[in-house]
């Protein structure tokens, strides 16, 4: 039985808002984490995909024949195993939508390089792969098309002989009179501006272990995703599975930024050979294919019109986006254009707006979420187009942002795409930077230095993003998500969240709200996730929902148990008036306490019961947010640009970024790191380009400029709080703000500092061979 | 990213590595290319023959006014050799220029000359040094000027059976200075141009000047039109740019993705300027 104390509790420090390092760390660096690859089961084969080396062409006939006959080879799969089967699974829906059967395997035409034709299964993997070079396939080569604007030309090859348009949907959204809007502006600008084809990258590239138990009629799917139920209902769908007979599991995920949410033909195929050869099998995709087998991100070209009067009051915005999806669909890709759509007006307020997205079928590997997902190429494009109007006008690109932001008393602000806005204060993180920065003093020592010939750029980028994914009925699959609280017999507390994290740091930051909540201490907090058998159901991480959503749920769900927790309480002190704080149920009359453990080992001894309870301490809760939630800062950058080489230096990057309540300042600050990184990345150096043919020639890292440590600046962080009041924490998410705001602000620097040059406009990657050219065809000989 | 099956050895001295290469295997000196070529297959040796463990072919040693060193010395030894970095700052220079710290501490000397990247970094120092490389075969040695050695793109004038036993570098006097000028590509860290200077004065004037260029043309060479302007020079920042301007002259450029040939040439031209003026200002 509980003993009854009186001690004082002594109040307990409040984790939230606490540098605390992450949990998860110590495994993840000292090599002992288990991913996919660690997984080695008895009686385990191996499988290689035969891939097809052209980007279109028809598949005459394949011969396994000598492949078979290799040793250690048990058999071979081709598009003609796989034929019934369902098709790779698009989750995204538009009205006209044109969704290609997309087959496991090739059956007689294939559509992009890396297009699986066949798989091998055998002993080991080098045999596998060996074998796969045995199979001949003949290849009846086809025109191809790889770049968007070329595929919706007239006279271009077909990718889908059906659609010979190569027209996957168009899609408008208007707000406003816009039309009116750009008729009475005193200055209209246009730009044509492109998000090039980028490749996520990852660091562990995907993999699946599939293993069937026939006698149990069980199939259990490990494999690197950031959406294991997902994967599960998909998987399940596709091969026409019992859902309650596959397990997911989701073990260490080396990283996603949204190239794993999607359900790929990978993981139904190992599902579909495991069933077949009633043995677990393998695959670990290589990095080779990674390049060209995980979807790719951004691919735009984008057409923008801005209209605007002369004190630069912005009063239009139109904008046509030529999307390149790629040859087939995959989970989200023709939804992420339509969220570059929902955020085109930036943080300003003008109403009337007019865009139009063109999705393009091309003969490459699948477009679709990737880090930011739709925002970085909106955010792009809109303060792309602010600063050149600014420019026009002979504003100060500060100024007009400040002039055309909502005030924070006008939030919730209702957008012309039909957002609300949930709470903001755009001005503050642009005077913060600027302060941070010393602006006017930059702007002395950019005068100073023109006067000298040299090129110095100031950019500013004011960003605001749409997180926290969201109402259900803007978000397929699902916008709520759930936890399960479960405090143990013996009082320690297991949480099981929906969100499964691949490198958030889910295991500190949901624990450190889960202890402050319960007030235990954070060792006695296991957070579980990414295991289909073991959590109830989650939608998954992505579009910085996981602490704003999933956090949310886990809220509730305490909340639900402390209710309980005091009713367990209050029998145990014989009293009515009691209260939970710190871990420890007091009386108030008395000052009598009893403990957290105590209740919790009352509570499933039930010897008593207090009325209308049942035994336990289990709270599950599904959380459906009413909004998304809306972050925002601004990023100033400082650059260099050597005029004789091109080269760019970035000497400042400041990064003042408002996500609402921070929970722990560290991950956040992580977050930021990586996100402008990856912004840069793209700013300066990435791009997976692609021949005529459709080969893509930068398919390695020794073509592919991967931002690394020693390549990034020095990244000033800052905050401004504005907390939302869309959940209970106060959290919008913080996962893509880096991305989003870096590559404007990087770009916005170097065209202002090639501005006295007559430059007004650089496209992505701004190589130092691209500065070159414009210093040399700008400055006098 | 599977390599094909191969054999294997790795003996322990050079008269065994020399018995298996004239059976027709395939050194491994490092391997930081030719095991990325073999896991995208592109190479498939039937027999490798690792030389990490052949003690006799690493070292570093000075031996009558020169430096000697073995085949299998890894970048890293070089960059961080008191030696080295005393008496041939240049090459340990170069060295801490190459790829990243891993590839530095398995990639070795011998094994980037050998394969003869026309974007390695060492060739370019290496003739600026006016170094020879010492080749073994199994019956017989010789020494041969880098110049005779890089032939073309990924070939040399090493013969079946043979291989890169040491480099052998001439130490330099008072009154020279050097450097090493990397333009490197973002994605690989190889040479989009690499410039190697060296310079001798006696009192102002330029008496030796020898200018190693990399990564601009099939393969590395020295820019001799340009060293021969420098003679009896003072290096007057004109005289710099005229001898700069003569460094790519009459070279077909290399052109990819990350540099055109007009720009690759461009490049070439303004860092051989600006490396002849550090490395002439060092001589001092």
């Amino acid at each position: 039985m509980a003993t009854i104390t009186t001690p004082k509790p002594a109040t307990k420090e409040k984790l939230v808002g606490q540098r605390l390092r992450r949990r998860e760390d110590p495994r993840l660096i000292t090599g002992t984490a288990t991913y996919v690859d660690d997984i080695k089961l008895p009686g385990m084969y191996y499988a290689a995909v035969l891939r097809s080396p052209h980007a279109a062409a028809n598949i005459k006939s394949i011969d396994t024949k000598a492949a078979l006959a290799t040793k250690g080879v048990l058999t071979i799969f081709t598009g003609k195993d796989t034929e019934h089967s369902g098709s790779v699974p698009c989750g995204a829906s538009l009205p006209g939508l044109r969704v290609p059967h997309h087959h496991l395997l090739a059956l007689d035409r294939v559509y992009f390089v890396g297009h699986p034709v066949a798989v091998i299964v055998a002993t080991d993997r080098y045999i596998a792969q060996d074998a796969a070079d045995l199979i001949e396939v003949d290849y009846e080569p086809l025109q191809a098309v790889a770049d968007p604007e070329k595929a919706l030309a007239e006279g271009a090859p077909a990718v889908h002989p059906q659609w010979p348009d190569n027209t996957a949907f168009t899609f408008l959204q208007e707000g406003g009179e816009t039309d009116k809007a750009f008729a009475e502006a005193d200055v209209v600008i246009k730009q044509r501006i492109t998000s090039q084809r980028l490749v996520p990258n990852a660091m562990e590239t995907r993999g699946v272990v599939a293993d069937w138990r026939a006698a149990e009629r069980s199939l259990t799917l490990y494999t690197s995703t950031q959406a294991p139920h997902l994967v599960r209902s998909l998987v399940a769908q596709v091969l026409n599975l019992e859902e309650n007979r596959l397990r997911v599991v989701a073990p260490e995920v080396g990283g996603g930024f949204g190239s794993k949410i999607d359900t790929y033909a990978e993981e139904i195929l190992m599902a579909f050979v495991a069933m077949k050869i009633h043995k677990p099998v393998k695959w670990i995709e290589s990095r080779r294919e990674n390049f060209l087998c995980t979807i790719h991100g951004r691919g735009h070209v984008d057409f923008y019109e801005i209209a605007a009067m002369r004190d630069g009051t912005i009063t239009g915005i139109k904008l046509k986006i030529i999307q390149d999806l790629g040859s087939f669909l995959s989970l989200l890709t023709p939804a992420i254009p339509t969220l570059s759509v929902l955020m085109m007006p930036g943080l300003y307020k003008t109403k009337n707006i007019r865009a139009e997205v063109v999705g393009a079928f091309t003969n490459c590997m699948a477009t679709d979420a990737y880090r930011g997902a739709g925002r970085p190429e909106a955010t792009h494009g809109i303060e792309r187009m602010v600063d050149m109007l600014a420019a026009e006008l002979k504003m100060d690109p500060a100024e007009i942002r400040l002039k055309n932001f909502p005030q924070p008393e006008e939030f919730p602000f209702p957008t012309a795409t039909g957002l609300v806005y949930d709470t903001g204060d755009y001005a503050a993180p642009l005077r913060k930077a600027m302060e941070i920065g010393d602006y006017t003093k930059l702007r002395q020592e950019q005068a100073e230095k023109r006067a000298q010939g040299k090129l110095m750029g100031i950019g500013l980028c004011t960003y605001g993003e749409i997180c926290a994914f969201g109402p259900s009925p803007a978000t397929p699959a699902g916008g709520w998500e759930s936890a399960t609280v479960k405090i143990e017999p013996s009082g320690k507390v297991t949480v099981m969240v929906g969100v499964s994290a691949h490198g958030q740091g889910h295991e500190t930051t949901f624990a450190q709200i889960a202890a402050d909540e319960l007030g235990v201490d954070i060792d006695d907090i296991l957070i579980v996730h990414g295991d289909t058998s073991l959590v109830q159901y989650g939608i998954g991480t992505f579009g910085s929902r996981s602490t704003a959503v999933g956090g949310t749920a886990m809220y509730f769900a305490i909340q639900t148990l402390k209710t309980k927790i005091k009713q367990f309480g209050a029998m145990l002190l014989e009293s009515d008036d009691v209260t939970l704080s710190d871990g420890v149920c007091v009386c108030n009359k008395s000052g009598k306490s009893v403990s957290f453990k105590e209740i919790a080992f009352a509570a499933y001894r039930a010897m008593k019961l207090p009325p209308d309870t049942e035994p336990g301490l289990v709270s599950t809760n599904f959380w459906e947010p009413a909004n998304f939630t809306f972050p925002f800062g601004a990023h100033l950058v400082v650059t260099e640009v050597d005029r004789e080489t091109g080269d760019i230096s970035i000497r400042r990057y400041i990064a003042v970024d408002d996500c609402g309540k921070i929970m722990n300042p560290l991950i956040v600050e992580g977050q930021v790191h990586g996100g402008v990184a990856q912004g840069i990345g793209q700013a300066l150096w990435e791009q997976a380009v692609y021949d005529d043919n459709g080969q893509l020639i930068t398919g390695e890292f020794m073509d592919y400029t991967m931002p690394r440590a020693h390549m990034m600046p020095w990244i000033e962080t800052s905050h401004t709080v504005t907390p939302t009041p869309v959940n209970p924490l106060g959290v919008k998410g913080v996962g893509e703000a880096g991305t989003i705001g870096a590559s404007p602000a990087v770009v916005n620097s170097v065209v202002d500092a090639l501005s006295p040059l007559g430059v007004r406009h650089i496209d992505m990657p701004m190589t130092p061979e691209k500065i070159w050219k414009l210093v040399s065809a700008g400055s006098p000989a | 990213m599977i390599p094909q099956q191969f054999e294997y050895s790795a003996p322990q001295t050079l008269d065994e590595v020399l018995g298996l290469l004239a059976e027709g295997a395939k050194p491994l000196a490092g391997g930081m290319s030719l095991i990325p070529m073999m896991k995208l297959r592109l190479a498939a040796p039937e027999h490798l023959v690792n030389l990490a463990g052949v003690r006799e072919l690493n070292y570093i040693r000075e031996e009558a006014g020169e430096l000697a060193i073995g085949a299998t010395t890894t970048h890293h030894a070089v960059e961080s050799s008191a030696l080295v970095r005393s008496k041939c700052p240049l090459l340990a220079d170069c060295a801490s220029n190459i790829g990243d710290v891993q590839v530095r501490n398995m990639g070795t000397i011998g094994g980037s000359v050998a394969h003869a990247d026309p974007s390695a970094d060492y060739p370019a120092a290496l003739q600026a040094l006016d170094a020879k490389v010492v080749l073994r075969g199994a019956k017989t040695e010789r020494i041969v000027d880098f110049d005779d050695f890089f032939v073309d793109t990924f070939t040399t004038s090493l013969e079946p059976g043979e291989m890169i036993r040491e480099i052998i570098v001439p130490l330099d006097g008072a009154g020279v200075g050097t450097v090493y000028h990397k333009v490197a590509q973002p994605a690989s860290g190889f040479a989009i141009v690499g410039i190697a200077v060296r310079v001798r004065r006696e009192g102002e004037k330029i008496v030796m000047a020898r200018i190693g260029v990399t990564g601009l043309t099939n393969r590395a060479f020295r820019a001799t039109r340009a060293e021969a302007v420098l003679l009896g020079r003072t290096g007057k920042p004109a005289e710099i740019q005229a001898a700069a301007g003569l460094v790519a002259e009459g070279m077909e450029a290399n052109a990819d993705l990350h540099a055109s040939a007009p720009y690759r040439t461009h490049l070439a031209v303004v860092h051989a300027a600006r490396a002849l003026a550090t490395a002439l200002a060092r001589t001092a």
